[in-house]
């Protein structure tokens, strides 16, 4: 029997409590009759996706991306991209996907890392507006009012289609838990620990003989990547892409999606994105202007508990000891 | 014919790096001296552009506009720095970044339930509704030289500020090492507050300019405050100077970029491919130029090494 008293069991619960809901949602939107959630909830799992990717280089390696919402635009627009040439094979569009992500985060990651603290900041945000205003500036992809994908991607079996909302949430489910896995493994690897020392004291890891660099760049370039994926699947809930998604305020969302859930947290991210979502529909219903609400919520979750949810729930157990 | 063009969009580049100016000054000595990073300065321009062209309208006199409306919008920013920021200086930058990204958020709504959702359009005041000629047969408006004028203005009177004064030489102190400043008993408190007051004053200055120009719209902070911020990564942080320079590079790097750029590619590759690929790279441009920067200066072009 699980005791709510010690911090891991309570983190357990939550994860199984999160994860449970999102395994359930959609039976219980055909319960409710309320179909509309099961795309709701296909949303913030993929949101939830791109939160897990940032919470690798933000929560565990310290690195303040401001610019991530980009890996989602990647995924989108190839996808969008690939289906406006009538290519819809979902593993040519992901292969290229996962390479266009590889190589933009391999070449950024390079330039971002060469600098620190607030530069680091400024420039990852730079570069992703950069690619944001390309994407406008090209009119054969629809410019700021986007591309609309017609065809979903072929999974090229009869058994599972994205055209199913069902199959089409599955298909995100398991992509996230999978992400959540590999994360894990990742982070508790000798990469992993690398990561976490590098972030606590990066001098003492560099005379250590360890070459920081390469390694924050691996992490950075891998977290480019698991959020490309997001970005592909996406593209296939939405059927549309438009520059919107890689606007900076998008990764300003996701990173407070990540700090809300708790940084460098397993769980973190995917309750941050729940809690994000379930918040601003809430928010959302009392007024029209929600943000007036959501806005000063925001600052006070920074100013009374930086540590998030995961904060949160180690603080509960000081005040039973 | 092409020299008339190309002085008048140097003229334009000026203009827009002098309005650069007004925002990354502000910026770059908020982070400067308390090291915070402050995303929601766009916003107090976009504020300084709403009240001022409210003023403008109901009074009909844009001087009035400048004298009221750049007072007021420094005291909400004073009121935010007491309410809300000066908890977060010694946070750390994600903290920041996060609590001025909601105050964004909060603005960015409040506008659009104060003011029609679709923005505010502005006349120019008549007196400067005309244009003058220059050399070459330019005609150039007459409100983009006094914008060019007043930020020169500004711009000297940052400098001695900085330079000449008690305030500045403690900014300065600031700006090298905080810790000294106030073991040798300095007010901080009230240092901070001022630079901030001064900072946001700026931006306001810069929105009400603007706004005849632009018009006032909620989210007009967020598209020039990440221009901003690449003129303060530029100039190196912290650094007034530095941002001036900075600020007059990006702006005419911008301008002429968006005019000459399909020119000067036609002379290395087809026109019809240069023409096509021009407006996708100009809009890059200046975010190429940083990178460039960056990667043979990481501190900037001016940026002091502590940091």
């Amino acid at each position: 029997m699980l005791s709510l008293d010690n911090l891991q069991n309570r983190r357990k619960v939550l994860g199984v409590l999160v994860i449970g809901l999102c395994a359930l949602a959609p039976v219980a939107a055909n319960l409710l009759d309320e179909p509309y959630y099961i795309n709701l909830f296909a949303r913030l799992m993929i949101w939830a996706i791109a939160a897990i990717s940032l919470n690798l280089i933000l929560g565990y390696g310290g690195m303040i991306s401001f610019g991530h919402s980009l890996y989602l635009g990647i995924g989108a627009y190839t996808v969008g991209i690939f289906a406006y040439y009538d290519i819809n094979n979902f593993y040519i569009q992901l292969v290229a996907a996962l390479m266009a992500g590889f190589c933009v985060a391999l070449v950024f990651g390079s330039i971002c890392l060469r600098t620190r603290g607030v530069y680091f900041i400024m420039i990852t945000m730079a570069l992703t507006q950069m690619i944001y205003f390309l994407s406008i500036s090209i009119e054969e992809f629809g410019s700021d009012d986007g591309l609309i994908i017609y065809v979903r991607s072929e999974l090229g079996t009869d058994l599972i289609s994205f055209d199913n909302p069902i199959h089409r949430y599955y298909v995100i489910f398991l992509v996230m838990i999978a992400c959540l896995y590999f994360s894990h493994r990742l982070i508790h690897s000798r990469f992993g620990y690398v990561i976490r020392a590098a972030k606590s004291n990066e001098t003492r890891m560099e005379v250590l003989g360890y070459p920081t660099f390469r390694y924050r760049l691996a992490c950075f370039v891998i977290a480019g990547v698991m959020c490309t994926v997001a970005g592909v699947l996406s593209a296939n809930v939405e059927k549309f892409v438009s520059p919107d998604i890689m606007h900076w305020t998008r990764s300003g969302e996701l990173i407070f999606m990540v700090v809300l859930g708790g940084m460098a947290s397993m769980m973190g991210p995917i309750t941050g994105a729940l809690v994000f979502w379930l918040l601003s529909e809430f928010f959302a219903r009392i007024t029209e202007h929600w943000h007036l609400i959501f806005g000063p919520f925001l600052i006070l979750v920074v100013l009374l508990s930086p540590r998030g949810i995961d904060g949160l729930l180690a603080l509960k157990r000081s005040a039973n000891d | 014919m092409e020299w008339a063009l190309l002085i008048e969009q140097i003229l334009n580049g000026i203009q827009f790096g002098v309005l650069l100016f007004l925002l990354a000054a502000g910026l770059t000595l908020t982070f400067g001296i308390m090291d915070l990073v402050n995303l929601a300065h766009g916003t107090m321009y976009m504020l300084g552009a709403f009240i001022g062209a409210t003023i403008f309208l109901w009074t009909g006199s844009f001087i009035l506009a400048l004298l009221l409306a750049v007072p007021i919008v420094a005291g909400i920013g004073i009121l935010t720095e007491i309410t809300t920021l000066r908890t977060l200086y010694q946070r750390h930058h994600l903290d920041q970044v996060l609590a001025t990204f909601g105050l964004i958020l909060f603005f960015n709504e409040l506008v659009q339930v104060v003011w029609p959702l679709d923005g505010l359009t502005v006349p120019f005041p008549k007196y400067l509704d005309s244009t003058v000629p220059l050399m070459f047969g330019i005609e150039y408006s007459v409100y983009r030289l006094m914008i060019i004028g007043s930020g020169l203005i500004v711009a000297v009177g940052m400098w001695a500020l900085v330079t000449k004064t008690r305030l500045g030489m403690l900014i300065r102190a600031g700006a090298t090492d905080r810790t000294m400043i106030y073991a040798l008993g300095t007010n901080i408190r009230l240092l901070f507050t001022l630079v901030f007051g001064i900072g946001t004053a700026l931006g306001a200055l810069a929105g009400v300019l603007m706004a005849p120009i632009l018009g006032a719209n909620s989210g007009m902070g967020e598209q020039i405050i990440i221009i901003a911020f690449v003129v303060i990564v530029i100039g190196g942080i912290g650094s007034v100077r530095g941002c001036f320079i900075a600020a007059l590079i990006t702006g005419l790097i911008d301008s002429l970029g968006r005019s000459f750029l399909d020119v000067i590619l036609a002379l290395f590759i087809p026109v019809n491919a240069a023409e096509a690929a021009a407006p996708a790279i100009s809009s890059m441009l200046i975010y190429i130029f940083m990178t460039l920067i960056l990667f043979f200066k990481p501190q900037g072009l001016f940026g002091s090494q502590t940091q």
